[in-house]
């Protein structure tokens, strides 16, 4: 069966994000959006895989996050999300 | 013979091979990354450039490569490996070297001289500078802000890991000096055997004169002793 999946790959907290910073602070706040006090940006991987299942998706996916370091450990965090089958 | 190895998108690689054959008189060889062979080096460099065009996160793919297979394989005999720049990347993707380089504080590529402070001289890379001393060495790169869990730093700073930092004229490492946002100015460091060294600046772009200063060539002298 066919999977989309997005590999969501993201700073962790303790590394500072200057573009999502710079988004809020120069654009969304000077703008008036006042409300808003934290951006984080992040890059999204879409995947199209095959799998049995979408607990197998996942799990694939989990093991190239890991295996090919599609996250760096030391300074990123990941998640997934399948879309569709 | 100390090999410089060449993956997709490297481009300080001949440079390299040049400050070490011409400048400072070590054999070098230029290898490309699926045809190297360990054995037959006393030591390896990894350039600079920008391998599998920074796809993912710089050095993260070459890390991959099946010459990182030997790289580690060298480091673990003790022999010298020096990863500049890209190079340092893929050190720290291969998990040779601990820590993370992120895109730079401000955004921007910085190409530029800047000051550095060797801080530890218990290195292979480092064992004829002098403790304490600044010299001037290029840096060109968007990704170089090192990044560690502050129990890592602590790690780093007892087993005096850290080789180098980005300072003022004065030596202090200063915010001003700092051109990338790096944790505590950190320009590179060094795994725990010394053998091993991963530094953002370019010590073949600093070997001479002409480039405009040779502080960065006893870096590569130190190959002098592995390579003849």
């Amino acid at each position: 069966m066919e999977y989309v999946a997005e590999v969501v790959i993201e700073s962790k907290p303790a590394a500072k994000d200057p573009e999502g910073a710079t988004i809020m602070r120069d654009l969304m706040v000077k703008k008036g959006f006042d409300m808003v006090s934290e951006v984080r940006t992040a890059k999204l991987l879409r995947v199209k895989l095959v799998a049995k299942s979408e607990p197998e998706a996942i799990s694939l996916l989990d093991k190239m996050c890991n295996e090919l370091r599609l996250a760096n450990p030391v300074a990123q965090n990941y998640r997934i999300n399948i879309l569709k089958k | 013979m100390i090999a410089v190895i060449r993956f997709p998108g490297s481009n300080c690689d001949l440079d390299a091979v040049h400050a070490l054959g011409e400048v400072v008189g070590v054999p070098v060889e230029l290898v490309w990354h699926e045809n190297f062979k360990p054995s037959r080096y006393g030591g390896v460099i990894l350039p600079g450039g920008f391998s599998y065009g920074d796809h993912l996160r710089g050095g993260v793919i070459a890390a991959f490569s099946p010459a990182m297979e030997g790289v580690k394989e060298m480091a673990e005999q003790g022999k010298p490996v020096l990863g500049i720049c890209n190079g340092f990347q893929t050190l720290l993707e291969a998990e040779l070297l601990p820590g993370a380089l992120l895109k730079n504080e401000d955004l921007y590529f910085k190409c530029k001289w800047v000051n550095l402070k060797v801080e530890s001289t218990e290195s292979f890379f480092t064992k004829r500078m002098k403790a304490g001393s600044v010299f001037r060495i290029p840096i060109a790169h968007g990704e170089g802000r090192y990044f560690i869990s502050d129990d890592g730093y602590r790690e780093l700073e007892k087993n005096k890991q850290i080789v180098f930092r980005y300072v003022d004229d004065s030596g202090r490492p200063a915010e001003q000096s700092n051109p990338n946002g790096s944790f505590y100015n950190i320009a590179g460091i060094r795994n725990k055997g010394g053998n091993v060294l991963g530094m953002m600046p370019h010590p073949e772009r600093a070997s001479e004169a002409i480039l405009g200063g040779e502080g960065g060539k006893p870096i590569l002298e130190a190959f002098k002793s592995q390579g003849l």
